[in-house]
């Protein structure tokens, strides 16, 4: 497999003339490559962010200590002060469930109001931060084995639910995505065959003087890897000019609060090396796939 | 050099091409292939550089298992076997010169050792001054001469010829076999499958005859007669 500089600047030339003999095949594997990678970029963009959002909300979270309604005053004190002796917690602020019922009531509206004072059904709250927010799940899982506490709750749940979309991209993407690859790969190995076919005499010779299998693949696996590499180009632009426009349209939306979008600075030159490394793959593996079939004999 | 024992070739759609050949040809010698068509001649010489693999058998070619061979050491069983075909089998698109330096290309020969082999086997086949014509500028027998200047560029221990005069009128059959003479002078083990009766008769060598896919006869300066 050892390549000669000589031998690599022969080979890339060969595979470029390759290209430009077939340069209708070759066209519509480029467009393919193009076309898969596009929206291979646009979901990764997409899924990237809602993942970074996710983020954003657990970073946010803070534990919901519920007391036993039985609890007393010293009690409650007793359990302050063991929480607040863990070492992962920050603060611990109490809630009384009169101050609960309003905060309700504020963000739900009137229907609340019927609501007795006395029929209140809500509990007394510690909200407890962490100095992580790593530490949230295992702080609460701890104070949840507390005494009098009732019960606990963190704001996992909004972000579970977040990360229940992100799956969910994810699942359709990747189906899509999927289909988009196998597509692209077929294409580029009919390219491929389409090269091999028109080169056979030459293959003939050059395994008949007992020139290397790699020698006689390198070739096929440049052009491959060219026509992704070539792919990319078009998709990488349009991501670049999708993604600065979407950015500086909703950042302004989003200032003052604890989200952001992935600033394009280190990812959209990630998401650049991704999809021209997917090209690239898409393209020797689809070749690679063609060759198999017909120098292994 | 090359030894074969009992070896046996069925191809997939049930034919037996040889059926129970074995011989031995030393380094050096020159050995025609003769016998009727369909005999097995064509079979017989292409296990002896892997181009069909034996149903059955030993082959050993300049050290080599030949059935053994995995698939990356083929290429170096190749490189001893030097092969010319009754077609040329050569690239239309290069020049004379170019489909000769192409068989070292391949090989990643540097372009210093590349020059000098090129022009040494132009010489020998007598083509120098036509060296910058395309194949097709070149007569039957001139481009015979180019494949077999390709074929042993690489110094190939052996050179296996399959009917090499078999698409060239008499006189340039003569002169073709005037330079497979002259490369055996010099070394070289020739095996040449030939229907060529007038030569197998007057430049006397080795002559087996294969009939049915068996050797019928194997001797040292046999004549054509196998039909008697
Ligand atoms: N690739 C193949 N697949 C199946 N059968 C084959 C194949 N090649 C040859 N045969 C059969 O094997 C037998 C021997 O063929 P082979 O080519 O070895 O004969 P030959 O002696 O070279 O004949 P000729 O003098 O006409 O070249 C024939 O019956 C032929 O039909
Ligand atoms: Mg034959």
């Amino acid at each position: 497999m050892t390549l000669k500089l000589r031998t690599l600047s022969k080979h890339i030339s060969d595979s470029v003339r390759n290209i430009v003999r077939n340069s209708w095949m070759s066209f519509a594997a480029v467009s393919a490559v193009s076309i898969t990678l596009l929206l291979v970029g646009g979901m990764l963009a997409l899924l990237f962010n809602v993942n970074k959002f996710a983020t954003d909300i657990e970073q946010d979270v803070s534990v919901r200590v519920y007391i036993d309604l039985t609890t007393d005053q010293e009690q409650r004190d007793e359990l302050q002060a063991e929480i607040q002796k863990l070492e992962t917690v920050e603060s611990v602020d109490f809630s009384s469930r009169d101050e609960e019922l309003e905060n309700v009531i504020s963000g739900y509206g009137d229907s609340f109001d019927l609501i007795d004072e006395d029929e209140n059904p809500l509990y007394d709250v510690f909200v407890v931060s962490t100095k992580e927010p790593k530490d949230t799940k295992e702080t609460a899982k701890q104070i949840d084995e507390m005494p009098y506490v009732a019960r606990v709750s963190y704001g996992d749940a909004k972000a579970d639910r977040v990360f229940k979309v992100t799956k969910g991209i994810r699942n359709v993407g990747g189906v899509i995505i999927g289909a988009l690859i196998f597509t692209a790969i077929f294409l580029i190995s009919n390219t491929i065959r389409i090269t091999i076919y028109s080169r056979g005499t030459e293959i003939e010779i050059m395994k008949l003087v007992g020139a290397t299998n790699w020698y006689i693949r390198w070739p096929f696996i440049i052009e491959g890897a060219l026509i992704g590499l070539f792919g990319a180009i078009v998709p990488v632009l349009i991501v670049w000019i999708g993604y600065y426009g979407a950015y500086n349209n909703i950042t302004p939306f989003l200032s003052g609060s604890i989200y952001s979008l992935l600033s394009p600075n280190p990812f959209l030159w990630e998401l650049t090396a991704l999809m021209v490394g997917m090209g690239v793959m898409i393209g020797s593996l689809g070749s690679a796939l063609s060759i198999r079939r017909f120098l292994n004999v | 050099m090359i030894k074969m024992k009992d070896v046996v070739k069925v191809y997939d759609n049930g034919i037996t091409a040889v059926n129970g050949i074995s011989v031995h040809i030393e380094q050096g010698e020159f050995v025609y292939v003769v016998g009727p068509s369909g005999a097995g001649k064509s079979t017989f010489i292409k296990m002896m550089y892997r181009e069909e693999i034996p149903s059955s058998g030993k082959i050993e070619v300049t050290g080599y298992d030949v059935p053994q061979l995995k698939h990356n050491e083929i290429p170096y069983l190749r490189r001893q076997v030097g092969v010319v075909f009754q077609d040329f089998k050569l690239l239309p698109n290069l020049t004379v010169y170019e489909n000769i330096a192409y068989a070292m290309e391949v090989l990643e020969k540097s372009p210093k050792q590349i020059q000098n082999r090129v022009m040494e086997v132009l010489s020998l086949v007598g083509l120098k001054h036509k060296a910058r014509m395309k194949p097709a500028e070149l007569s039957g027998g001139e481009q015979q001469r180019v494949s077999i200047a390709r074929a042993i560029a690489n110094m190939p221990r052996v050179l296996i010829a399959d009917e090499p005069t078999g698409n060239l009128d008499p006189e340039t059959s003569w002169e073709i076999m005037e330079l497979l003479e002259q490369i055996n002078a010099q070394g070289t083990t020739i095996i040449m499958a030939t229907h060529n009766k007038s030569i197998v008769n007057e430049m006397r060598h080795r002559v087996i005859v294969i009939e049915n896919g068996r050797i019928s006869r194997d001797d040292k300066e046999g004549g054509y007669d196998f039909e008697a």
